[in-house]
């Protein structure tokens, strides 16, 4: 039985009342999570090139990125793997083995279709449309008194990884004047009949307001990323705030184009990734931050410069206390007889594993609570060893 | 306003209570919506004036290879402002129309076969594919609208198939390009069998190269120095040749034809049925609609083979539509469009329309991606979300002039639903406008 199972039981059985309000003052953990969803199917190729294979070389004579050497070539890893170059700034996280970056590495999802493989990725049953919430709410729910929001999520509305029992914090910016407590307190009388207006805006007013975060100038377009970020590591950083963070970013889906659409999307992810670490820096010991997509794309390069729907693709942790500064899991190569359905990335590492590995090390929960209520029926996915120092 | 039933039919069907609408309505609510099934769909001459998809893309396209920097720059402004001033026009036409029907079913489909700005080429003709693919067919064959939206410029290139090329074809073996399978897989997850519709990838690359060679004329490379229109094109030479098998059915090498043969072939398939009366059903009964209702509107649209008016009249015809007053939360743009008809407002500038509907993250035309916009209260009913629309009614009610006390306004919006509880609230509402917020930020409002 955990803490929450406790809680209702002693609730149920009048017991509530005596248990002083003090003994919940404490966070259920001290550790921040930010979890950042590249939607659209991030090229796990592009994004961490194995450079120095010959067959990367052959199935991509458009696409490959150059060698060392050039202006804009890969920033080499392991002699084998490079960053792209706009990832560069993330090169000394690398360095300092506070960045583990994990290819071949995907869901449990097999198929091509972006709107199931996002669906599966975030609801945690193992199939599309498997469940009707949000695997990390389900964790959320589980670590801490339900009046405490962990969670934080960024603009107007909720994706469904963060959708379901446990209360979120929401953050977005509205140019919008606000208005009075009054008028909203009136508002809530009304939605008493409507049990889910009355929900929202009760979880709406009990969020951050905007006004809390220090930001600064305008929100312009292709920044949206970057200015959550920012107001991101505000927000985690206050000793009363929320602990888990889920952003987004749009785009990935690069079927043509893909040179100079990655290049500037990459140096978004790279700048939103710097201003998260810079923000949080006095907490980053305590932080973890998980960047993933709902899969990777073919081998080969398609007939228009770019890559199509495939299978394995990339996880990236970043913090303190990752183990970094390594590739991680189990790289099949690009062999012909490597690839799934000869066409993708082998995937090796399943992210289910990894996401259990961050519940149990990072969050504090059980293996138990992870195995069967996160990720209900998946024990067959060990939780990932070795991901944290 | 006098029953439920007008309730549901301004609302659910309608685009919200406008000016004089309810009291015409009360006397035969079906009648009213079965009235606006028209086959044939005159484009509304505030819509009509503006540019075709092929001049928009001709000129873009001309600009393109010009190699002046100045010209693509002066296109690019020129066509920013024609997209702006005509969703300006759109957002009128949808205050003021006498259909709003019609009108919400142009959305349901413009959102269905889905292209967005967020791949910017196509931004500027989106507005014309919509007029142009979409409102000719909303009451006509599902076939005839899928055949255009498949042909259309404005889709052939938001999902790459004008660049696609066939390995094997005259282009392919001179410039090494290939295959983009993106529209092909599309076409069959979310315009046609759906994702659960029982094909395999290897369909999806039988169809796209089947697909080769469907593009438009302003595809050319930039040493091309002339572009003759911006309409659909077929190029033979892109053409992938050889018989191709989609769904274990073989289509013999025939250029063009093979794809329309496909995509007839699918219109007509029993998983299309399925999917798209689902969709019918979750935009006009409830997110998680009974299947009954699905059941009934896809053997209607089997039967009458993509008859989209047999099928609109069948759906004004189940009873499950009229049996829960307001399950649906409104999306922003239909709550803009609600409001702007509920208070008389029937010139909405653009200033009015970009703010809440930027605000809100739902600006016409900019789908995050080719599902289009989701059709649940789980997306749009969050708690930033409806702060936002809270907001924008609060801010509004205090802007625009009201000629009728609240009470009648909210007897006129949603006497027959309001519940005692706002009832109360608004006859005791601190001033005015506050009420007028509160009958518009009413749950009652707010749904539909």
């Amino acid at each position: 039985m955990d803490r929450r199972d406790f809680l209702r039981i002693s609730c149920a059985t009048g017991l509530c009342s005596a248990i002083p309000r003090v003994a919940f003052a404490r966070a259920a953990t001290e550790n921040r999570l930010v979890f950042l969803i590249l939607r659209g199917g991030l090229d796990g190729l592009h994004a961490l090139a194995p450079y120095a294979d010959p067959a990367y070389r052959r199935f991509r004579p458009k696409l490959a990125l150059e060698r060392t050497g050039a202006d804009d070539s890969v920033v080499d890893l392991d002699g084998y793997f490079g960053l792209h170059p706009s990832l560069a700034p993330l090169h000394k996280l690398y360095e300092r083995g506070e960045m583990l970056l994990i290819p071949a590495a995907t869901t449990r999802y097999r198929d091509r279709s972006h709107f199931d493989g996002q669906n599966l990725l975030e609801n945690g049953s193992g199939i599309p449309y498997g469940a009707r919430d949000g695997w990390l709410n389900r964790a959320i729910s589980k670590l801490g008194n339900s009046d405490q929001r962990l969670g934080l999520s960024f603009g107007p509305t909720l994706p469904l990884l963060m959708q379901g029992e446990a209360k979120i914090a929401t953050w977005s910016e509205s140019p919008l004047p606000k208005p009075d407590e009054d008028f909203l307190t009136r508002l809530a009388f009304m939605y008493e009949d409507d049990p889910d207006f009355a929900r929202t805006l009760e979880e709406a007013r009990g969020s951050f307001s905007a006004s809390m975060v220090e930001m600064g100038g305008r929100a312009r377009r292709g920044e949206e990323f970057q200015r959550a970020a920012k107001a991101a590591s505000q927000i985690l950083s206050r000793e009363d705030g929320p602990r888990i963070a889920v952003m987004e970013s749009q785009g990935w889906d690069t079927h043509f184009g893909q040179n100079w659409r990655l290049a500037a999307l990459l140096d978004e992810l790279a700048a939103g990734l710097m201003a998260l670490t810079n923000g949080l820096d006095e907490i980053w010991a305590q932080t973890t931050i998980v960047v993933v997509s709902e899969f990777g794309r073919t081998a080969a390069e398609n007939g228009s410069q770019g890559t199509d729907h495939g299978v394995g693709g990339l996880a990236m942790l970043l913090g303190g206390k990752v183990n970094g500064g390594r590739i991680g899991g189990n790289w099949p190569g690009l062999t012909g007889a490597a690839l799934y359905e000869g066409r993708d990335v082998l995937p090796t590492t399943d992210y289910e594993s990894l996401f259990k590995a961050v519940l149990i090390e990072r969050l504090g929960l059980s293996q138990a609570v992870v195995e069967d209520r996160v990720f209900p029926s998946s024990r067959m996915i060990r939780p990932s060893e070795g991901l944290f120092k | 306003m006098q029953n439920i039933a007008t309730f549901i039919a301004l609302n659910r069907f309608g685009l919200g209570v406008g000016p004089e609408e309810a009291r015409a309505v009360d006397r035969d609510p079906r009648g009213w919506i079965q009235d606006q099934i028209q086959p044939r769909q005159e484009i509304s001459p505030m819509l009509a004036q503006f540019p075709g998809a092929s001049e928009i893309n001709k000129e873009i396209h001309k600009a393109r290879i010009s190699g002046s920097q100045e010209l693509r720059k002066t296109v690019r402004r020129k066509y920013r402002e024609v997209f702006v001033t005509e969703l300006v026009a759109r957002a009128r036409h949808h205050v003021q129309t006498p259909s709003p029907f019609a009108e919400r079913m142009v959305l349901f489909w413009s959102n269905h076969f889905t292209v967005s700005r967020t791949k910017g080429i196509v931004g500027p003709t989106l507005p014309a594919f919509e007029r142009e693919a979409i409102r000719p067919h909303i009451f006509g064959r599902f076939e005839d609208m899928l055949s255009a939206v498949a042909s259309h410029p404005s889709m052939l290139a938001y999902l790459d198939n004008n660049i696609s090329v066939g390995p094997n074809s005259l282009a392919g073996r001179r410039i090494g390009r290939g295959l983009n399978e993106n529209l092909a897989r599309e076409i069959l997850e979310l315009h046609t069998l759906g994702v659960n519709g029982g094909y395999g990838q290897d369909d999806v690359r039988e169809f796209a190269r089947a697909l080769t060679g469907w593009t438009h004329a302003g595809t050319v490379p930039k040493r091309q120095k002339t572009i003759k229109s911006g309409a659909f094109e077929f190029r033979q030479a892109m053409h992938e040749p050889g018989p191709k098998t989609v769904l274990g059915k073989t289509y013999r090498e025939d250029g063009m034809n093979e794809a329309k043969a496909i995509l007839k072939d699918l219109a007509g398939h029993s998983a299309t049925s399925r999917h798209i009366a689902t969709k019918i059903a979750r935009h006009f009964i409830a997110d998680a609609p009974p299947k009954s209702a699905i059941d009934r509107l896809a053997k209607v649209f089997a039967d009458e083979r993509g008859d989209l008016a047999a099928v609109s009249k069948a759906l004004v015809n189940l009873e499950e539509v009229w049996a829960d007053p307001a399950p649906k939360v409104k999306t922003p743009y239909e709550l803009v469009i609600s409001v702007l008809r509920a208070l008389g407002s029937a010139e909405p500038d653009r200033a009015m329309l970009h703010l809440p509907l930027r605000t809100m993250g739902h600006e016409p035309f900019n789908a995050p991606s080719p599902q289009g916009w989701p059709d649940m209260a789980d997306h749009w009913l969050a708690p930033e979300a409806l702060l936002r629309r809270i907001e924008w009614v609060r801010a509004i009610s205090g802007r625009l002039a009201i000629d009728q006390p609240p009470s009648e306004l909210m007897d006129r919006l949603i006497g027959p639903i309001a519940s005692d509880n706002t009832r109360f609230m608004v006859d005791r509402a601190p001033s005015g406008d506050a009420a007028v917020a509160l009958i518009l930020a009413s749950s009652e409002f707010q749904r539909r």
